[in-house]
């Protein structure tokens, strides 16, 4: 494909939100057989339905993922104004695999120095009495963000749909939002390449053509082409505050956030919680939901069950 | 000064007129890419170098005011130093903090996107309408003397100068304690959460502010006479009181969090002082800051002395100023992130920060072309009139 060439034509629209799917439920039906490794002899068409149900759903035969997937579609049929997006987070599914962090850098190009779903390790205890639980850390997306009233620019708001965008065209970089989200959700992109500092070998850089391929092609955040470059005016997102978007871009494309379609553990959920029969809104009433820093009074969006 | 002096100055400047340019060039060619400042600790030196500059043009500008509006004649003599020294450090506070901006060239974006929620929007307005004004008093003070003006128009320049004075004292004392606020707000940062904040800016600025100036006079004025040694000890006694002022403030902040010595502020007060930095805040700051300066101010009442002691406070200022920016941003807002997820490339997601050499680079380039301004400023502009020669030029 021309990397250059924006990919927003119905086909390809309508081929990305296939594979989309087909990349969930084919990555569900590996999960619940439970045979990650035996993946590639498999014949994933034939088992894409997991013969054992998983239970977190309403409806005991139908898989999580799959479910949410139509909640999602049917949560895009409403005016953007109806909708809230929101994430609850099973942090005694969580395994630390960190996939979602990985899913995430894949899906928007980030680069070294930039995270929005980190995944903290905690240890708890002494050994051998010890504990450890894994925390995944979105943007919370909160109710009341601390970090849009600070821009001096109006350079990142709260959309309809309660999402926390940034406007890379717009923001001036001046880091004043880093410094007031109290989960410290926002990082800074300095402009670095994964391939800084890689080796050279004797007939040009070794490896840089293959990362070049996947670092230079642009990311879709927002839905647009962002193509990063630096230089005495760089090219955004190089200068920018960047954060989680819930994969705005995926949702308009009606394909669930990355990290919810990569979580090994089947620990994030992801739907509108204004639509009280989605799987969300009922986990995020569980009596076990919680949020993260609650005396922080910015009402997250983003809920945990522990 | 003797000739060794100058050129030792000269090649300190030179050297640092090099260093600052190559850092220049550096930050225009490679971003931030060589800064150590990181996403976990956003603001780094140059933040630190941005409100002690503004602190220092503040101070400088409230003490021509004391001239033009409230008639102080002992200070007389300084006014127009002060509103030039005034323009001069702002100059360098703008560069510093425009060095720091991720995008340079949006920054006119606060005038055509204005945020009225935003303080930082607030501050960028204020010193806009400062500096606006700024130039103007200083071409009204400095007219007359650079063409011949009929006593009218002396008398009506003055009318002016006393006007934008009086415009400029709220409007400075809002922009800096704005600058206090941009910080006091963020309530994410319990260090810098506290309504004090805009006053500690304030007494700052005077008490730095005043002391460059002190030292500006000892060190440089032309004609060393006996009214210049008695503007030293006015000047001097100036500096003494805000220097005691802003240590009493200093302990409010501090203490009230450490008394229990528990909660969030106190863990980073514990860190200011007995972290690794601590030294910043026992020798730089108290000693060289606060102890010596008090000595030298209320002992000793010869010139050298408080030019010594106003030297040592206006440069060591730099010091809490580093120490209030960086350690309001050195612990993690949720423990163990500081190890999910690292940068193998540029080492930005990390919550330690010792300022990088290019960072020192931009630094001494700022300083060194404010000093250069200041340089040509008193040689071309007829800043630093004495008694005597104005008594001629009348
Ligand atoms: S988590 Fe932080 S970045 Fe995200 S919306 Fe809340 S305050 Fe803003
Ligand atoms: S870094 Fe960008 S988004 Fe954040 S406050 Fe500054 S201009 Fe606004």
């Amino acid at each position: 494909m021309n990397k250059d060439r924006p990919d927003n034509t119905p086909e390809s629209e309508e081929r990305r939100a296939v594979l989309g799917k087909m990349a969930s439920v084919t990555f569900a039906g590996l999960m619940l057989s439970g045979v990650l490794a035996r993946a590639q002899d498999a014949a994933p068409q034939k088992t894409l339905i997991p013969a054992e149900p998983f239970r977190a759903s309403s409806d005991a035969h139908q898989d999580v993922l799959i479910r949410m997937q139509g909640e999602l579609e049917r949560a895009m049929q409403r005016p953007i104004n109806e909708r809230r997006w929101g994430m609850v987070i099973d942090i005694r599914k969580c395994i630390g695999c960190s996939s979602c962090t990985v899913g995430c850098v894949m899906e928007n190009k980030l680069p070294p120095g930039v995270v929005y779903r980190p995944v903290i390790d905690k240890e708890k205890g002494t050994y051998p009495n010890v504990e450890r639980t894994f925390l995944p850390r979105p943007c919370m997306q909160c109710e009341d963000p601390a970090c849009t009233p600070v821009c001096p620019v109006g350079a990142t708001w709260k959309r309809e749909d309660g999402i926390v965008v940034i406007d890379y065209d717009a923001c001036i970089g001046c880091r004043y939002c880093l410094t007031a989200c109290p989960y410290q959700a926002r990082t800074f992109d300095f402009g670095e390449h994964w391939t800084d500092n890689a080796a050279q070998g004797a007939d040009g850089a070794l490896a840089l053509t293959a990362a070049r391929d996947y670092q230079n092609p642009p990311n879709f955040e927002y839905g647009k082409h962002w193509k990063r470059g630096e230089g005495i005016i760089p090219k955004s997102p190089v200068g920018n505050a960047r954060k989680c978007t819930f994969c705005t871009h995926r949702l308009d494309q009606g394909m669930l956030p990355m990290c919810v379609s990569t979580c090994v553990g089947r620990a994030t959920f992801f739907g509108d919680l204004n639509d009280p029969k989605s799987l969300v809104a009922e986990l995020a009433e569980a009596p076990n939901a919680s949020i993260l820093k609650p005396e922080a009074g910015t009402h997250p969006n983003v809920y945990y069950l522990k | 000064m003797n000739r060794n002096a100058k050129i030792f100055f000269w090649v300190i400047w030179i050297l640092m007129a090099l260093l600052g340019g190559n850092g220049v060039i550096e930050r225009l060619t490679m971003g931030h890419r060589l800064a150590a400042y990181t996403s976990y600790v956003p603001w780094g030196m140059w933040v630190a170098a941005y409100i002690f500059f503004i602190g220092l043009s503040a101070g400088a500008f409230l003490l021509s005011s004391l001239v033009y509006v409230f008639g102080v004649h002992k200070l007389e003599r300084i006014a127009k130093l002060s509103l030039f020294v005034a323009a001069t450090t702002l100059v360098m506070s703008l560069l510093t903090i425009w060095f720091d901006l991720g995008h340079m060239e949006r920054n006119y974006e606060v005038f055509t996107r204005p945020h009225f929620h935003s303080m930082m929007a607030w501050m960028v307005w204020l010193y806009s309408a400062y500096f606006a004004l700024l130039l103007g008093e200083l071409y009204y003070a400095l007219r007359r003397d650079l063409k011949k003006l009929s006593a009218d128009a002396v008398r009506d320049d003055d009318r002016k100068l006393k006007r934008l004075a009086t415009i400029g004292i709220p409007l400075a004392i809002a922009f800096h304690g704005g600058v206090g606020a941009l910080f006091g707000t963020v309530t994410a940062r319990p260090f810098w959460n506290s309504p004090i904040y805009p006053i500690i800016f304030l007494v700052g600025a005077l008490l730095s502010g005043g002391a460059l100036m002190t030292f500006i006079v000892a060190a440089l004025w032309p004609e060393k006479d006996e009214a210049w040694e008695d503007l030293l000890r006015f000047l001097g006694k100036i500096v003494l009181g805000f220097l005691l002022f802003d240590l009493l403030l200093d302990w409010a902040d501090y203490s009230i969090p450490l008394w229990y010595g528990v909660g969030p502020e106190a863990t980073i007060v514990k860190y200011v002082l007995f972290g690794p930095f601590w030294y910043v805040y026992w020798i730089v700051h108290l000693l060289f800051g606060v102890t010596i300066p008090a000595y030298l101010l209320s002992r000793k009442q010869d010139a050298k002395s408080i030019g010594i002691a106003s030297v040592l406070v206006a440069v060591t200022f730099f010091a809490i100023r580093l120490n209030l920016v960086i350690p309001g941003l050195v612990t993690p807002e949720l423990r163990g992130l500081e190890h999910a997820y690292i940068d193998p490339i540029g080492g930005h997601l990390s919550y330690h920060y010792v300022p990088s050499f290019f960072e020192w680079q931009v630094l001494m380039g700022v300083v060194a072309l404010g000093m250069a301004l200041f340089y040509l400023g008193q040689k071309y502009l007829p800043l630093m009139q004495t008694f005597n020669n104005r008594e001629v030029s009348k």
